[in-house]
Protein backbone atom coordinates (compact mmCIF):
# COMPACT_ATOMS: atom_id res chain seq x y z
CA UNK A 1 0.00 0.00 0.00
CA UNK A 2 1.09 3.88 -0.97
CA UNK A 3 0.15 6.64 0.99
CA UNK A 4 -0.04 10.42 -0.01
CA UNK A 5 -1.09 13.30 2.63
CA UNK A 6 -1.86 17.05 0.93
CA UNK A 7 -1.43 19.57 3.13
CA UNK A 8 -3.14 22.76 2.06
CA UNK A 9 -4.60 25.74 3.22
CA UNK A 10 -8.43 25.40 3.27
CA UNK A 11 -9.92 27.11 0.39
CA UNK A 12 -7.20 25.60 -1.94
CA UNK A 13 -8.49 21.84 -2.83
CA UNK A 14 -6.61 19.73 -1.04
CA UNK A 15 -9.96 17.44 -0.72
CA UNK A 16 -11.24 17.93 -4.30
CA UNK A 17 -7.13 17.20 -5.01
CA UNK A 18 -7.37 13.83 -2.84
CA UNK A 19 -10.41 12.67 -4.38
CA UNK A 20 -9.49 13.50 -7.93
CA UNK A 21 -6.24 11.09 -7.74
CA UNK A 22 -8.27 8.25 -6.23
CA UNK A 23 -10.05 8.30 -8.75
CA UNK A 24 -8.10 8.43 -11.72
CA UNK A 25 -5.80 5.82 -9.97
CA UNK A 26 -8.80 3.77 -9.55
CA UNK A 27 -8.93 4.50 -13.69
CA UNK A 28 -5.51 2.81 -13.65
CA UNK A 29 -6.77 -0.38 -12.17
CA UNK A 30 -6.13 0.27 -8.44
CA UNK A 31 -7.91 0.36 -5.26
CA UNK A 32 -7.79 3.50 -4.00
CA UNK A 33 -9.08 5.83 -1.00
CA UNK A 34 -9.50 9.36 -0.16
CA UNK A 35 -11.02 11.22 2.82
CA UNK A 36 -9.91 14.84 4.26
CA UNK A 37 -8.81 15.24 7.62
CA UNK A 38 -12.49 16.03 9.05
CA UNK A 39 -11.65 19.48 10.07
CA UNK A 40 -14.07 21.93 10.33
CA UNK A 41 -13.28 24.00 6.54
CA UNK A 42 -12.38 27.89 6.99
CA UNK A 43 -10.82 29.42 4.23
CA UNK A 44 -7.24 29.84 5.00
CA UNK A 45 -6.84 27.48 7.94
CA UNK A 46 -4.10 24.70 7.63
CA UNK A 47 -6.00 21.35 6.50
CA UNK A 48 -5.27 17.97 5.23
CA UNK A 49 -6.33 15.25 2.68
CA UNK A 50 -5.05 11.80 2.45
CA UNK A 51 -5.33 9.13 -0.50
CA UNK A 52 -4.58 5.34 -0.36
CA UNK A 53 -3.74 3.13 -3.10
CA UNK A 54 -3.30 -0.62 -2.79
CA UNK A 55 -3.80 -4.28 -5.08
CA UNK A 56 -6.95 -4.96 -3.12
CA UNK A 57 -9.71 -3.37 -1.14
CA UNK A 58 -8.24 -1.15 1.47
CA UNK A 59 -10.34 -1.55 5.03
CA UNK A 60 -7.66 0.36 6.78
CA UNK A 61 -9.80 3.89 8.24
CA UNK A 62 -6.66 5.76 10.38
CA UNK A 63 -5.56 8.82 9.57
CA UNK A 64 -1.79 8.98 7.30
CA UNK A 65 0.93 9.16 9.55
CA UNK A 66 3.74 7.21 7.88
CA UNK A 67 3.35 8.79 4.14
CA UNK A 68 5.05 7.60 1.14
CA UNK A 69 4.10 11.09 -0.70
CA UNK A 70 3.88 14.08 0.55
CA UNK A 71 1.87 17.16 -1.38
CA UNK A 72 2.60 20.98 0.24
CA UNK A 73 -0.25 22.96 -1.27
CA UNK A 74 1.32 26.53 0.64
CA UNK A 75 4.99 26.49 1.23
CA UNK A 76 3.86 29.19 4.26
CA UNK A 77 2.75 25.79 6.06
CA UNK A 78 6.09 24.45 6.50
CA UNK A 79 6.91 26.97 9.25
CA UNK A 80 3.85 26.22 11.02
CA UNK A 81 3.32 23.01 10.68
CA UNK A 82 5.58 19.95 10.38
CA UNK A 83 4.42 18.68 7.03
CA UNK A 84 7.42 16.00 6.49
CA UNK A 85 6.13 14.45 9.62
CA UNK A 86 6.40 10.93 9.18
CA UNK A 87 7.21 10.60 5.64
CA UNK A 88 8.61 7.45 4.11
CA UNK A 89 12.88 6.66 3.44
CA UNK A 90 11.90 6.81 -0.72
CA UNK A 91 9.51 8.73 -0.12
CA UNK A 92 8.49 11.85 -2.69
CA UNK A 93 7.66 15.95 -1.40
CA UNK A 94 5.38 17.83 -3.27
CA UNK A 95 5.77 21.88 -2.83
CA UNK A 96 4.69 24.45 -4.28
CA UNK A 97 7.17 27.58 -4.35
CA UNK A 98 8.57 30.12 -6.29
CA UNK A 99 11.69 30.30 -4.12
CA UNK A 100 14.71 27.94 -3.73
CA UNK A 101 13.91 25.80 0.01
CA UNK A 102 15.18 27.12 2.83
CA UNK A 103 13.83 23.88 4.89
CA UNK A 104 14.89 20.18 4.68
CA UNK A 105 13.20 17.25 3.63
CA UNK A 106 14.29 14.42 5.62
CA UNK A 107 17.24 11.96 4.73
CA UNK A 108 16.40 10.13 2.03
CA UNK A 109 13.07 11.76 0.95
CA UNK A 110 13.05 13.25 -2.68
CA UNK A 111 12.35 17.14 -2.54
CA UNK A 112 10.47 18.17 -5.84
CA UNK A 113 9.28 21.80 -6.04
CA UNK A 114 7.02 23.52 -8.46
CA UNK A 115 5.77 26.92 -8.58
CA UNK A 116 1.94 25.74 -9.16
CA UNK A 117 0.68 29.07 -8.22
CA UNK A 118 1.98 31.17 -11.17
CA UNK A 119 0.70 28.11 -13.42
CA UNK A 120 -2.74 28.38 -11.75
CA UNK A 121 -3.01 32.21 -12.13
CA UNK A 122 -1.67 32.17 -15.63
CA UNK A 123 -3.97 29.28 -16.94
CA UNK A 124 -7.30 29.44 -15.11
CA UNK A 125 -6.59 32.89 -13.78
CA UNK A 126 -6.71 32.21 -9.88
CA UNK A 127 -4.29 30.71 -7.51
CA UNK A 128 -5.95 27.76 -6.69
CA UNK A 129 -2.85 25.26 -6.85
CA UNK A 130 -4.45 21.81 -6.49
CA UNK A 131 -5.11 20.64 -10.18
CA UNK A 132 -1.61 21.81 -11.43
CA UNK A 133 -0.08 19.86 -8.18
CA UNK A 134 -2.47 16.85 -9.65
CA UNK A 135 -0.32 17.00 -12.26
CA UNK A 136 3.02 17.07 -10.46
CA UNK A 137 2.22 14.14 -8.56
CA UNK A 138 1.22 11.97 -11.92
CA UNK A 139 4.78 13.19 -13.10
CA UNK A 140 6.44 12.72 -10.17
CA UNK A 141 5.01 9.34 -8.97
CA UNK A 142 3.38 7.30 -11.49
CA UNK A 143 0.61 6.66 -9.32
CA UNK A 144 -1.77 8.12 -11.91
CA UNK A 145 -2.02 8.23 -15.73
CA UNK A 146 -1.82 12.08 -17.09
CA UNK A 147 -5.05 10.45 -18.86
CA UNK A 148 -6.83 9.30 -16.39
CA UNK A 149 -6.14 12.75 -14.41
CA UNK A 150 -7.92 14.43 -17.94
CA UNK A 151 -10.66 11.94 -17.56
CA UNK A 152 -11.62 12.91 -13.88
CA UNK A 153 -10.92 16.73 -14.39
CA UNK A 154 -13.65 16.47 -16.94
CA UNK A 155 -16.13 14.48 -14.60
CA UNK A 156 -15.91 16.54 -11.92
CA UNK A 157 -15.77 20.17 -13.82
CA UNK A 158 -17.97 21.98 -16.46
CA UNK A 159 -16.08 22.25 -19.70
CA UNK A 160 -14.14 25.67 -19.70
CA UNK A 161 -13.09 24.73 -16.22
CA UNK A 162 -12.15 21.67 -17.15
CA UNK A 163 -10.10 22.23 -20.05
CA UNK A 164 -8.32 25.02 -18.25
CA UNK A 165 -7.73 22.82 -15.26
CA UNK A 166 -6.27 19.92 -17.34
CA UNK A 167 -3.72 22.85 -19.02
CA UNK A 168 -2.28 23.75 -15.57
CA UNK A 169 -2.08 20.09 -14.52
CA UNK A 170 -0.89 19.42 -18.12
CA UNK A 171 1.51 22.33 -17.90
CA UNK A 172 3.04 21.75 -14.26
CA UNK A 173 2.95 17.68 -15.64
CA UNK A 174 5.91 18.32 -18.08
CA UNK A 175 7.63 20.86 -15.75
CA UNK A 176 8.13 17.84 -13.91
CA UNK A 177 9.04 15.33 -16.22
CA UNK A 178 10.95 18.01 -17.62
CA UNK A 179 13.34 18.55 -14.22
CA UNK A 180 13.61 14.41 -13.67
CA UNK B 1 -19.45 -3.07 -12.04
CA UNK B 2 -16.85 -1.00 -8.79
CA UNK B 3 -17.03 2.51 -9.13
CA UNK B 4 -15.23 4.78 -6.95
CA UNK B 5 -17.83 7.69 -5.19
CA UNK B 6 -17.90 9.22 -2.13
CA UNK B 7 -19.70 6.98 0.85
CA UNK B 8 -22.29 9.85 1.37
CA UNK B 9 -23.41 9.93 -2.49
CA UNK B 10 -23.27 6.06 -2.84
CA UNK B 11 -26.12 5.89 -0.59
CA UNK B 12 -28.29 8.59 -2.16
CA UNK B 13 -28.05 6.07 -5.09
CA UNK B 14 -29.27 3.26 -3.17
CA UNK B 15 -31.70 5.08 -1.63
CA UNK B 16 -32.86 6.28 -5.32
CA UNK B 17 -32.83 2.59 -6.31
CA UNK B 18 -35.17 1.37 -3.53
CA UNK B 19 -37.69 4.20 -5.01
CA UNK B 20 -38.54 6.26 -1.84
CA UNK B 21 -42.16 8.38 -2.49
CA UNK B 22 -41.56 10.70 0.51
CA UNK B 23 -38.38 12.06 1.59
CA UNK B 24 -38.03 14.42 4.49
CA UNK B 25 -34.74 15.96 5.94
CA UNK B 26 -33.06 18.26 7.70
CA UNK B 27 -29.43 18.84 6.55
CA UNK B 28 -26.75 18.53 9.20
CA UNK B 29 -22.82 17.69 8.79
CA UNK B 30 -21.91 15.13 8.30
CA UNK B 31 -25.21 13.70 6.66
CA UNK B 32 -25.53 16.88 4.52
CA UNK B 33 -24.58 15.40 1.38
CA UNK B 34 -26.87 12.74 1.26
CA UNK B 35 -30.15 14.94 1.37
CA UNK B 36 -28.18 17.53 -1.11
CA UNK B 37 -27.87 14.54 -3.45
CA UNK B 38 -31.37 12.78 -3.00
CA UNK B 39 -32.44 17.08 -3.03
CA UNK B 40 -31.00 17.18 -6.70
CA UNK B 41 -32.22 13.95 -8.00
CA UNK B 42 -35.41 15.01 -7.18
CA UNK B 43 -35.52 18.38 -8.84
CA UNK B 44 -33.63 16.67 -12.07
CA UNK B 45 -36.34 14.33 -12.18
CA UNK B 46 -34.23 11.17 -11.67
CA UNK B 47 -36.25 10.27 -8.58
CA UNK B 48 -40.06 10.60 -8.59
CA UNK B 49 -40.69 11.27 -4.49
CA UNK B 50 -42.04 14.54 -2.93
CA UNK B 51 -39.23 16.08 -1.14
CA UNK B 52 -40.19 17.62 2.16
CA UNK B 53 -38.03 20.97 2.92
CA UNK B 54 -38.75 20.94 6.53
CA UNK B 55 -37.42 24.12 9.43
CA UNK B 56 -36.42 20.94 11.84
CA UNK B 57 -35.35 17.09 12.52
CA UNK B 58 -38.47 17.19 14.29
CA UNK B 59 -40.66 17.81 11.36
CA UNK B 60 -38.83 16.06 9.15
CA UNK B 61 -39.35 12.76 11.19
CA UNK B 62 -42.78 13.74 11.88
CA UNK B 63 -43.48 14.51 7.95
CA UNK B 64 -41.79 10.73 7.50
CA UNK B 65 -44.63 9.18 9.99
CA UNK B 66 -47.35 10.83 8.60
CA UNK B 67 -46.41 9.75 4.74
CA UNK B 68 -45.48 6.20 6.02
CA UNK B 69 -48.75 5.95 8.11
CA UNK B 70 -50.26 6.98 4.85
CA UNK B 71 -48.81 4.07 3.03
CA UNK B 72 -45.80 5.95 1.19
CA UNK B 73 -42.28 4.43 0.84
CA UNK B 74 -40.42 6.96 3.41
CA UNK B 75 -36.60 7.86 3.90
CA UNK B 76 -35.31 10.09 6.27
CA UNK B 77 -31.50 10.52 7.12
CA UNK B 78 -29.72 12.76 10.00
CA UNK B 79 -27.01 12.74 12.71
CA UNK B 80 -26.15 13.70 16.52
CA UNK B 81 -28.16 16.12 17.30
CA UNK B 82 -30.50 16.04 14.59
CA UNK B 83 -31.33 12.63 15.66
CA UNK B 84 -31.70 13.99 19.48
CA UNK B 85 -34.60 16.36 18.12
CA UNK B 86 -36.45 13.15 16.76
CA UNK B 87 -36.33 11.52 20.14
CA UNK B 88 -39.94 11.63 20.62
CA UNK B 89 -40.73 11.18 16.47
CA UNK B 90 -38.50 8.29 16.70
CA UNK B 91 -40.08 6.34 19.45
CA UNK B 92 -44.11 7.18 18.32
CA UNK B 93 -42.50 5.97 14.69
CA UNK B 94 -41.57 2.72 16.38
CA UNK B 95 -45.01 2.22 17.72
CA UNK B 96 -46.94 3.34 15.01
CA UNK B 97 -45.07 0.50 13.29
CA UNK B 98 -44.07 2.45 10.26
CA UNK B 99 -41.33 1.03 8.13
CA UNK B 100 -38.99 4.30 7.85
CA UNK B 101 -35.33 3.88 6.79
CA UNK B 102 -32.98 6.23 8.44
CA UNK B 103 -29.42 7.03 7.82
CA UNK B 104 -27.53 8.23 10.48
CA UNK B 105 -24.10 9.43 9.82
CA UNK B 106 -22.64 8.53 13.46
CA UNK B 107 -21.56 11.68 15.10
CA UNK B 108 -20.70 12.55 18.54
CA UNK B 109 -23.41 14.37 20.79
CA UNK B 110 -22.98 17.68 22.76
CA UNK B 111 -22.01 19.17 24.77
CA UNK B 112 -19.10 19.83 24.36
CA UNK B 113 -19.89 20.31 20.71
CA UNK B 114 -18.42 18.08 18.30
CA UNK B 115 -19.08 17.30 14.35
CA UNK B 116 -16.97 14.23 14.64
CA UNK B 117 -17.40 10.40 14.43
CA UNK B 118 -18.46 8.28 17.37
CA UNK B 119 -21.19 5.94 17.69
CA UNK B 120 -23.45 7.78 20.74
CA UNK B 121 -26.02 9.42 18.37
CA UNK B 122 -27.65 6.02 17.50
CA UNK B 123 -26.78 3.79 20.41
CA UNK B 124 -28.83 6.65 22.69
CA UNK B 125 -31.75 5.47 20.62
CA UNK B 126 -31.33 1.82 21.17
CA UNK B 127 -34.55 1.79 23.13
CA UNK B 128 -36.60 3.41 20.57
CA UNK B 129 -37.66 0.11 19.10
CA UNK B 130 -35.76 0.58 15.53
CA UNK B 131 -34.11 -1.99 13.70
CA UNK B 132 -29.94 -0.50 13.82
CA UNK B 133 -28.17 -2.03 11.34
CA UNK B 134 -24.10 -0.88 11.73
CA UNK B 135 -22.03 -0.44 8.25
CA UNK B 136 -17.79 -1.28 8.24
CA UNK B 137 -17.62 0.44 4.62
CA UNK B 138 -19.52 2.25 1.94
CA UNK B 139 -20.54 -1.06 0.00
CA UNK B 140 -21.73 -2.69 3.23
CA UNK B 141 -23.48 1.04 3.98
CA UNK B 142 -25.15 1.07 0.66
CA UNK B 143 -26.34 -2.97 0.86
CA UNK B 144 -27.72 -2.40 4.08
CA UNK B 145 -30.38 0.52 2.69
CA UNK B 146 -31.97 -2.24 0.32
CA UNK B 147 -31.89 -4.86 2.60
CA UNK B 148 -33.68 -2.88 5.57
CA UNK B 149 -36.20 -1.61 3.23
CA UNK B 150 -37.02 -5.28 2.59
CA UNK B 151 -37.00 -6.58 6.40
CA UNK B 152 -39.03 -3.74 7.75
CA UNK B 153 -41.52 -3.53 4.83
CA UNK B 154 -42.47 -6.87 5.75
CA UNK B 155 -45.68 -7.46 7.18
CA UNK B 156 -44.40 -9.69 9.91
CA UNK B 157 -41.72 -6.96 11.03
CA UNK B 158 -43.54 -3.53 10.12
CA UNK B 159 -40.39 -1.48 12.10
CA UNK B 160 -38.12 1.31 11.41
CA UNK B 161 -34.61 1.02 10.98
CA UNK B 162 -31.37 2.83 11.57
CA UNK B 163 -28.78 2.10 9.07
CA UNK B 164 -26.11 3.39 10.38
CA UNK B 165 -22.08 4.29 8.90
CA UNK B 166 -19.95 6.40 10.64
CA UNK B 167 -19.93 9.88 9.81
CA UNK B 168 -16.81 11.17 7.59
CA UNK B 169 -15.08 8.13 8.30
CA UNK B 170 -17.68 6.34 5.67
CA UNK B 171 -19.91 9.20 4.62
CA UNK B 172 -16.97 11.74 3.16
CA UNK B 173 -14.50 8.71 2.19
CA UNK B 174 -14.17 8.08 -1.41
CA UNK B 175 -13.27 4.12 -2.09
CA UNK B 176 -15.12 1.41 -4.72
CA UNK B 177 -18.50 0.60 -4.26
CA UNK B 178 -20.46 -1.15 -6.52
CA UNK B 179 -24.08 -0.41 -7.31
CA UNK B 180 -26.80 -1.87 -8.28
CA UNK B 181 -29.12 -1.43 -11.09
CA UNK B 182 -32.83 -0.64 -10.81
CA UNK B 183 -33.99 -3.78 -12.45
CA UNK B 184 -32.18 -5.75 -9.92
CA UNK B 185 -33.61 -3.69 -7.05
CA UNK B 186 -37.26 -3.54 -8.50
CA UNK B 187 -36.74 -7.56 -7.89
CA UNK B 188 -35.50 -7.39 -4.91
CA UNK B 189 -37.73 -4.97 -3.19
CA UNK B 190 -41.45 -5.12 -3.82
CA UNK B 191 -43.69 -2.13 -4.03
CA UNK B 192 -44.23 -1.30 -0.24
CA UNK B 193 -47.92 -2.45 0.52
CA UNK B 194 -48.31 -2.28 4.42
CA UNK B 195 -51.73 -4.33 5.85
CA UNK B 196 -53.12 -1.08 7.42
CA UNK B 197 -52.57 2.33 6.01
CA UNK B 198 -54.60 5.86 6.68
CA UNK B 199 -57.43 5.55 3.91
CA UNK B 200 -60.32 8.18 4.12
CA UNK B 201 -62.30 5.91 2.14
CA UNK B 202 -61.82 2.99 5.17
CA UNK B 203 -60.72 5.18 8.38
CA UNK B 204 -58.74 3.97 11.01
CA UNK B 205 -55.98 5.29 13.71
CA UNK B 206 -52.55 5.06 14.28
CA UNK B 207 -51.15 5.48 17.67
CA UNK B 208 -53.78 6.42 19.72
CA UNK B 209 -53.68 6.18 23.34
CA UNK B 210 -53.54 2.68 25.40
CA UNK B 211 -54.92 2.78 28.42
CA UNK B 212 -52.87 0.13 31.19
CA UNK B 213 -55.18 -2.75 30.44
CA UNK B 214 -53.79 -2.49 26.70
CA UNK B 215 -50.24 -0.50 26.83
CA UNK B 216 -47.84 -3.58 28.44
CA UNK B 217 -49.50 -5.73 25.78
CA UNK B 218 -48.43 -3.26 22.87
CA UNK B 219 -44.69 -3.38 24.55
CA UNK B 220 -44.99 -6.92 24.38
CA UNK B 221 -45.99 -7.16 20.70
CA UNK B 222 -43.40 -4.34 20.00
CA UNK B 223 -40.67 -6.50 21.89
CA UNK B 224 -41.59 -9.22 19.81
CA UNK B 225 -42.28 -8.10 16.79
CA UNK B 226 -38.18 -6.95 16.65
CA UNK B 227 -36.60 -9.91 18.32
CA UNK B 228 -38.65 -12.16 15.47
CA UNK B 229 -37.23 -10.08 12.95
CA UNK B 230 -34.01 -11.38 12.86
CA UNK B 231 -35.54 -14.40 11.17
CA UNK B 232 -36.40 -11.65 8.23
CA UNK B 233 -33.06 -10.62 7.94
CA UNK B 234 -31.70 -14.14 7.66
CA UNK B 235 -34.04 -14.45 4.80
CA UNK B 236 -33.55 -10.66 3.42
CA UNK B 237 -29.43 -11.27 4.13
CA UNK B 238 -29.84 -14.77 2.08
CA UNK B 239 -31.50 -13.92 -0.88
CA UNK B 240 -29.08 -10.68 -1.60
CA UNK B 241 -26.62 -12.85 -1.91
CA UNK B 242 -28.19 -15.04 -4.30
CA UNK B 243 -28.93 -12.40 -6.33
CA UNK B 244 -26.30 -10.07 -5.94
CA UNK B 245 -23.21 -12.63 -4.28
CA UNK B 246 -22.50 -10.43 -1.61
CA UNK B 247 -23.59 -11.78 2.09
CA UNK B 248 -25.43 -10.57 4.55
CA UNK B 249 -27.38 -13.34 5.83
CA UNK B 250 -25.78 -13.08 9.79
CA UNK B 251 -26.57 -10.25 12.07
CA UNK B 252 -22.41 -11.04 13.12
CA UNK B 253 -19.29 -11.44 11.13
CA UNK B 254 -16.49 -13.49 12.05
CA UNK B 255 -12.65 -12.94 11.10
CA UNK B 256 -10.07 -15.35 11.81
CA UNK B 257 -12.07 -16.30 14.47
CA UNK B 258 -11.79 -20.24 14.16
CA UNK B 259 -8.41 -20.52 17.03
CA UNK B 260 -8.98 -17.04 18.15
CA UNK B 261 -7.69 -17.23 21.92
CA UNK B 262 -8.41 -12.94 22.32
CA UNK B 263 -11.57 -12.22 20.04
CA UNK B 264 -12.23 -8.37 19.28
CA UNK B 265 -15.77 -7.23 19.56
CA UNK B 266 -16.62 -4.53 17.37
CA UNK B 267 -19.10 -2.22 15.27
CA UNK B 268 -18.94 0.22 11.93
CA UNK B 269 -15.72 0.95 10.37
CA UNK B 270 -13.26 0.20 13.13
CA UNK B 271 -13.90 -3.11 11.77
CA UNK B 272 -11.45 -2.53 8.88
CA UNK B 273 -8.55 -1.42 10.60
CA UNK B 274 -8.91 -4.01 13.34
CA UNK B 275 -8.85 -6.42 10.12
CA UNK B 276 -5.43 -5.42 9.28
CA UNK B 277 -4.31 -4.67 13.01
CA UNK B 278 -5.22 -8.80 13.03
CA UNK B 279 -3.03 -9.65 10.21
CA UNK B 280 -0.26 -8.08 11.39
CA UNK B 281 -0.79 -9.68 15.10
CA UNK B 282 -0.93 -13.03 13.40
CA UNK B 283 1.87 -12.50 11.03
CA UNK B 284 3.78 -12.51 14.83
CA UNK B 285 1.78 -15.91 16.02
CA UNK B 286 -0.59 -14.07 17.91
CA UNK B 287 -3.95 -15.99 17.73
CA UNK B 288 -6.49 -12.85 17.69
CA UNK B 289 -9.85 -12.72 15.66
CA UNK B 290 -12.92 -10.24 15.58
CA UNK B 291 -16.44 -10.16 15.80
CA UNK B 292 -18.29 -7.52 13.55
CA UNK B 293 -21.98 -7.36 15.17
CA UNK B 294 -23.58 -5.79 11.74
CA UNK B 295 -27.03 -5.46 13.78
CA UNK B 296 -27.27 -3.71 17.43
CA UNK B 297 -31.26 -4.24 17.16
CA UNK B 298 -32.47 -6.59 17.54
CA UNK B 299 -29.53 -7.73 19.40
CA UNK B 300 -27.93 -10.92 18.31
CA UNK B 301 -27.34 -12.76 21.53
CA UNK B 302 -27.66 -16.06 20.37
CA UNK B 303 -25.36 -15.97 17.11
CA UNK B 304 -23.02 -14.09 19.07
CA UNK B 305 -22.94 -16.69 21.99
CA UNK B 306 -22.47 -19.02 19.75
CA UNK B 307 -19.61 -17.32 17.31
CA UNK B 308 -17.55 -16.91 20.71
CA UNK B 309 -18.21 -20.06 22.25
CA UNK B 310 -14.00 -20.90 21.91
CA UNK B 311 -12.71 -17.48 22.95
CA UNK B 312 -10.52 -17.25 25.76
CA UNK B 313 -11.00 -13.62 26.31
CA UNK B 314 -13.06 -10.90 24.77
CA UNK B 315 -11.94 -7.25 23.99
CA UNK B 316 -15.43 -4.80 22.94
CA UNK B 317 -14.58 -1.52 21.40
CA UNK B 318 -17.40 0.48 22.19
CA UNK B 319 -17.55 3.83 20.66
CA UNK B 320 -19.97 5.20 23.21
CA UNK B 321 -20.36 5.27 26.77
CA UNK B 322 -23.68 5.00 28.80
CA UNK B 323 -22.05 7.61 31.18
CA UNK B 324 -22.01 6.23 34.78
CA UNK B 325 -22.09 2.45 33.36
CA UNK B 326 -20.18 0.86 30.55
CA UNK B 327 -20.31 0.85 26.91
CA UNK B 328 -23.12 -0.53 25.50
CA UNK B 329 -21.76 -2.90 23.31
CA UNK B 330 -19.75 -4.54 26.18
CA UNK B 331 -23.02 -4.71 28.13
CA UNK B 332 -24.89 -6.68 25.56
CA UNK B 333 -22.10 -8.71 25.35
CA UNK B 334 -21.20 -9.47 29.16
CA UNK B 335 -25.50 -10.32 28.97
CA UNK B 336 -25.36 -12.88 25.83
CA UNK B 337 -22.46 -14.49 27.49
CA UNK B 338 -23.87 -14.84 31.20
CA UNK B 339 -22.84 -18.03 33.06
CA UNK B 340 -19.88 -18.45 30.49
CA UNK B 341 -16.58 -18.34 32.01
CA UNK B 342 -14.98 -16.06 28.96
CA UNK B 343 -13.50 -12.71 30.75
CA UNK B 344 -15.05 -9.67 28.66
CA UNK B 345 -12.98 -6.85 28.81
CA UNK B 346 -14.87 -3.13 27.46
CA UNK B 347 -12.58 -0.39 26.29
CA UNK B 348 -14.22 3.11 25.38
CA UNK B 349 -12.25 4.34 22.16
CA UNK B 350 -12.26 6.88 19.46
CA UNK B 351 -15.31 9.07 20.81
CA UNK B 352 -15.45 12.48 19.33
CA UNK B 353 -13.31 11.63 16.33
CA UNK B 354 -10.72 10.76 17.90
CA UNK B 355 -8.25 9.11 15.04
CA UNK B 356 -8.19 4.69 15.90
CA UNK B 357 -5.49 3.49 14.24
CA UNK B 358 -3.91 -0.44 14.17
CA UNK B 359 -1.46 0.58 17.15
CA UNK B 360 -4.42 1.57 18.93
CA UNK B 361 -5.92 -2.16 18.45
CA UNK B 362 -2.57 -3.99 19.09
CA UNK B 363 -2.70 -2.28 22.28
CA UNK B 364 -5.63 -3.05 23.08
CA UNK B 365 -5.12 -6.73 22.87
CA UNK B 366 -2.11 -6.37 25.35
CA UNK B 367 -4.47 -5.11 28.02
CA UNK B 368 -7.14 -7.98 27.76
CA UNK B 369 -4.51 -10.32 27.81
CA UNK B 370 -2.91 -8.91 31.09
CA UNK B 371 -6.79 -8.56 32.25
CA UNK B 372 -6.96 -4.86 32.08
CA UNK B 373 -10.31 -3.44 30.63
CA UNK B 374 -13.35 -1.60 31.26
CA UNK B 375 -11.37 1.51 30.42
CA UNK B 376 -11.41 4.48 28.42
CA UNK B 377 -8.68 3.36 26.30
CA UNK B 378 -5.96 6.34 25.37
CA UNK B 379 -6.59 9.27 27.99
CA UNK B 380 -4.26 12.03 27.30
CA UNK B 381 -3.48 12.60 30.80
CA UNK B 382 -1.80 15.51 30.37
CA UNK B 383 -5.50 17.61 29.60
CA UNK B 384 -7.20 15.65 32.49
Amino acid sequence: MRELRIHGRGGQGSVTAAELIAVAAFEGGVFSQAFPAFGVERRGAPVQAFVRFDDKMIRKRSQIYEPDYIIVQDSTLIKDVNVFLGVKKGGIVIVNTEKAPDYKVPDGVKLITIDATSIALKVIGLPITNTSLMGAFAAATGEIKFSALENALRHRFPKELAEKNIEAARQAFETVKRAA
Amino acid sequence: MLEITEGSLAVAEAVRLCRPQVIAAYPITPQTHIVEALADMVANCKLDADYITVESEFSALSACLGASAAGSRTYSATTSQGLALMFEVCFNVAGMRLPIIMTIANRALGAPLSIWNDQQDSISLRDSGWLQFYAEDNQEATDLHYIAYRVCEDPAVALPAFVCFDGFILSHTYEPVEQLNQADVDKYLPKFAPKERLDAADPISFGMYATPEYYHEFRYAHDKALKDSAAVIKKAGEEFKKLFGRDYGAMVEGYLLDDAETVIVAMGSICGTTKDAIDEMRATGKKVGLLKVRVFRPFPSEELSKALAGAKRIAVLDKNISLGSKGALALEIRDALYGSRVSVFGYIIGLGGRDVRKKDIKEIVALAEKGQGDIFYGLRKEVL
